[in-house]
């Protein structure tokens, strides 16, 4: 065992060694490009986050779940309302995530015990369905009692805090000016790095090999006395929970929280990011997610002037062009490759074999 | 009492669109296994080019009748080409492909649509020019309106017309052997593609004619109206068994009612907590229910899997 | 252990129908530890029907099952697994995507216990099961003879491997019944050989067999016992000696084909 240690070559050393590097300066280099980059850095983190615990329901046991973005709203409220002016409440982070985690994952069980033997089509449909009944609920529960502020939604949400070092305020560390949002980049990499070796971990395990049986067939899975109920809820209720942490997060680096983050179409971004980076593949998925967080801004910036050197004039809205070239990339990455930008080998293997 | 009839009517009307959508939907699916997330879309931008078309001629001073029949003639026209290349140029080269593919990029397709869309209509709701004389009738203290007969009516013609061209005609033999078995199918000489094209073809018809009575019924159009129109659309066809045309009929129109009956009774259920614009969640906690006491949906074959 | 000889599976009036076709008609047969217990019949007899009931995929319409001492539950394949009853499929089912060896290794699942804490943290206790998972499933490679195609896909695998890979994944749930589906379909003379000493390999183990066959002569040369199904009912159950020379059994299984 721990061959790994073995296989340290100096090479890889050196690149390790790079990957860290970079990853320590990274917020430093984003913040040349202004202070919005680095929010945008951080939201590609979150959204790393957000695929990497949807790649364990549909990568890893192959559940089609279209309503994700429920836990994760589930947690920014959770966080809104227990650290807030909203209800007086200052509950510190370390209550408030864990209790995040617990309370996605019970509703992660909640909609999968009765939903999960339905099959894979009929499940999307109403994981999408139980997405949408959760904003409406958040639209709606500010009459007769407040609960969610409906549509104005809920704002001044503490940001995380040890003590009194804020994540959400700049401040000079060891000489070094950091800004909030470079904070919370470092926030963000520890968490996610902790689940990606999760994600990887749960991949090689007694656990993880199941869910691929299932994956791969279910009723052969359960005649070698795989309780497929079981290991599918327990997917669900993990996915579940990481969702409810980035959301946590998501309320806290907002400082606001309103159902219109948490529309259909966010359900939709995450799971495509999971399948165009390539579905199972904990690297494709990480590359799927950074894309399509870094892609729509990217053209942002660049739509406008653009057309401007084109055509002398600024031609089609910009938002909605930049949002059509959004859907036109989706359509041709699945074009082209179909199994995801950079799948694993198997599935390499698999649609080589196809093409034959 | 006449609150009720009044739901029911509603209900029905709003049930006769969404089964005609949910039509679209249950076809594809059936013959290919595949949600056209997209087709919300082409709805959408039947009832966009209705607008266009019928205001158009209504100001070069054609009649009322002639402006509006090219209008319907022109969305069906423009769905017919949008959903057959929708499926020539995106869906095709994907055949065989991992399950998920396809599914990406129905929503990548309707996300283009949807953003050309207003491109070309703007992000402002549009008026739907009136091609009809509204007047109301009551029946047992509830009102309805020679519009909502007429939606009733044409959808109910437009499904009878359906099931006969899939029951009665060659291509509805061919599209009902490929939904059965594709490969076998191909043996016996049916041509997947042509039956595939077909079901995209009329699926789209039948969404142009949906989004004109969306159109005249509503009376205001917007480029992001087909998103929520086709998810109901499609709950409608899961809850009366995806592939299934009949299915997708009643679907619809027991959605429709279950939606307005529930807006009209929700307050009183709840003792007045929840309010009728919780309409939405219906659909969905309806659609869950039934799933969750038959998976396949109302009407839907009980799949057993295969030991 | 319990001595050898005394009942391990009884099936009582078993009873399953599709529709208007009466697959299953009040099946009732006896099989004893230790024994190789061949389930014969013409096509459609209902053979794969005993099994699928007596496994969990389908409920059946009457009658039950005693397995060990207990009653098995209907419609829970994974606790049939769990209670001991391994089983390969006529149309082979392996996890396609999976190496040979992860094939094998999920097949320890039932008789392990790492949960989700075990494969996050990787305490000692996980990573011995886990070590001790990938040893056994390596020695079940080598006792059913692919361990040279342990890091191949599963579905690259020769057909013949490829049932000799399911048998071992079914013996990875450390089964006290193991129930063969047609094991020999498709296979060539030395294959077959092949397979009947690994058969008779894993029967000197203690491990009782349910053979579904049409290979008359790997059933009669194999088996203890031999029961026949034609059109869903029990013809006879007895030693092959005997069956092979009953009338209704010539007539309705081996008679049709001479």
């Amino acid at each position: 065992m721990r061959t790994w240690f073995n296989t340290l070559t100096p090479r890889t050393i050196f690149g390790l060694t790079l990957i860290t590097v970079a990853l320590l300066a990274l917020p430093f280099v984003a913040a040349l490009g202004g202070q919005a980059w680095v929010r945008i850095v951080n939201f590609a983190i979150l959204y790393v986050f957000l695929a990497l615990g949807l790649n364990i329901v549909v990568g890893f046991a192959g559940l089609l779940d279209l309503g994700y973005i429920a836990f994760y709203a589930v947690g920014a409220y959770l966080w809104a309302l227990l650290a807030s002016p909203h209800f007086g409440l200052h509950l510190p982070f370390w209550v408030i995530l864990p209790l995040g985690a617990i309370v996605a994952c019970f509703f992660g069980i909640l909609l999968g015990a009765p939903t999960l033997k339905l099959r894979g089509d009929y499940l999307a449909i109403v994981t999408l369905g139980f997405g949408e009944i959760v904003r409406i609920f958040m639209n709606n529960l500010n009459a007769p009692i407040n609960i969610t502020n409906g549509p104005q939604g809920i704002t001044l949400i503490d940001p995380v805090a040890i003590g009194n070092f804020k994540f959400s305020t700049g401040s000079t560390v060891f000489g070094i000016d950091i800004s909030g949002p470079q904070k919370y980049y470092y926030l963000l990499l520890v968490l996610v790095l902790a689940v990606i070796a999760i994600n990887v971990r749960l991949q090689h395990s007694r656990i993880g090999r199941a869910w691929q049986a299932i994956r791969e067939d279910e009723i052969a899975a359960k005649a070698i006395g795989i309780n497929t109920r079981n290991m599918k809820l327990l997917a669900f209720a993990m996915g579940a929970s990481f969702g409810g942490v980035a959301g946590g997060i998501f309320a806290a680096m907002q400082g606001f929280v309103s159902p219109e983050s948490f529309s259909l179409i966010e359900s939709v971004m995450i799971l495509a990011m999971v399948v165009l980076g390539g579905m199972g593949h904990i690297p494709g998925v990480i590359l799927g997610a950074i894309l399509l967080t870094v892609l729509p801004e990217a053209l942002r910036y660049a739509v406008v002037p653009v057309q401007k050197a084109l055509f002398g004039a600024v031609l089609a809205d910009p938002e909605s062009l930049r949002m059509l070239i959004f859907g036109l990339a989706l359509v041709l990455v699945m074009r082209f490759k179909p199994a995801g930008l950079w799948p694993s080998p198997d599935r390499r293997r698999e649609l080589a074999e196809k093409a034959r | 009492m006449d609150i009720f009839l009044q739901q029911v009517i509603n209900g029905l009307v709003q049930g006769a669109i969404y089964a005609m959508v949910a039509l679209g939907y249950t076809m594809v699916y059936g013959i290919m296994g595949l949600i056209n997330f997209a087709h919300g879309e082409v709805v959408m931008i039947g009832t966009l080019v209705t607008i266009t078309v019928v205001t158009f001629l209504l100001k070069a001073g054609f009649p009322v009748w002639l402006a509006g029949g090219m209008g319907i003639v022109a969305a069906a026209s423009v769905c017919m080409v949008l959903g057959w290349s929708l499926e020539r140029v995106a869906y095709r080269p994907l055949r065989g492909a991992p399950r998920l593919t396809p599914l990406i990029t129905a929503i990548g397709m309707s996300i283009v649509l949807q953003n050309l869309a207003m491109m070309i209509w703007g992000r402002n709701y549009m008026t739907f020019p009136s091609l009809i004389e509204k007047t109301q009738f009551e029946i047992g203290g509830a009102a309805f309106t020679n519009v909502q007969v007429l939606i009733v009516l044409v959808a109910g013609l437009s499904m009878g017309g359906l099931l006969l061209l899939v029951y009665r005609t060659k291509l509805g033999m061919a599209m009902r052997a490929t939904a059965q078995n594709p490969g076998v199918a191909g043996l016996m000489g049916v041509n997947a593609n042509r039956v595939i094209s077909s079901a995209f073809v009329i699926g789209s018809v039948l969404g142009a004619l949906a989004g004109v009575m969306v159109g005249v019924y509503y009376e205001i159009a917007h480029y992001q109206m087909g998103f929520m129109l086709g998810l109901k659309a499609f709950t409608a066809a899961v809850l009366g068994g995806i592939g299934n045309l009949a299915g997708a009929m009643a679907g619809g129109i027991l959605l429709g009612l279950i939606e307005a009956l529930g807006a009209g009774y929700i307050g009183d259920l709840t003792g007045g907590f929840l309010g009728s614009h919780y309409q939405d969640i219906f659909a969905f906690v309806v659609l869950i229910f039934v799933l969750m006491f038959r998976p396949s949906g109302l009407f839907g074959e009980k799949t057993g899997d295969r030991a | 252990m319990s001595a050898k000889g005394e009942v391990l599976l009884q099936a009582q009036a078993v009873a399953k129908h599709f529709g208007g076709v009466k697959a299953l008609r009040d099946v009732s047969l006896t099989i004893r530890r230790g024994e190789v217990y061949g389930l014969i019949g013409p096509n459609g007899a209902g053979k794969t029907t005993f099994f699928n009931c007596m496994t969990g995929l389908y409920v059946p319409d009457g009658g039950s099952f005693i397995f060990d001492g207990a009653p098995l539950k209907a419609d829970a394949p994974d606790q049939v697994a769990d209670r001991g009853i391994a089983r390969t499929f006529q149309n082979i089912r392996l996890f396609g995507n999976m190496t040979a060896l992860d094939n094998v290794m999920v097949g320890r699942h039932v008789r392990t216990q790492a949960g989700i804490f075990g494969a996050i943290f990787r305490g000692r206790a996980a990573r011995a099961e886990e070590a001790a998972i990938r040893r056994r499933a390596e020695e079940l490679l080598h006792y059913v003879g692919v361990e040279d195609r342990a890091d191949d896909l599963a579905k690259n695998l020769s057909y013949g491997d490829q049932r000799r890979l399911e048998i071992a994944r079914a013996l990875a749930t450390e089964p006290k019944l193991l129930c063969l589906d047609e094991p020999a379909a498709g296979m060539n003379g030395t294959e077959t050989e092949a397979l009947r000493l690994l058969i008779d390999g894993i029967r000197a183990d203690g491990v009782t067999i349910l053979l579904i066959e049409h290979d008359v002569k790997l059933v009669m040369g194999l088996c203890d016992r031999v029961a026949v199904l034609d059109y869903g009912a029990l013809l006879i159950e007895d030693v092959p000696s005997i069956v092979q020379h009953d009338p209704r059994v010539i007539e309705a299984y081996i008679g049709v084909a001479a």
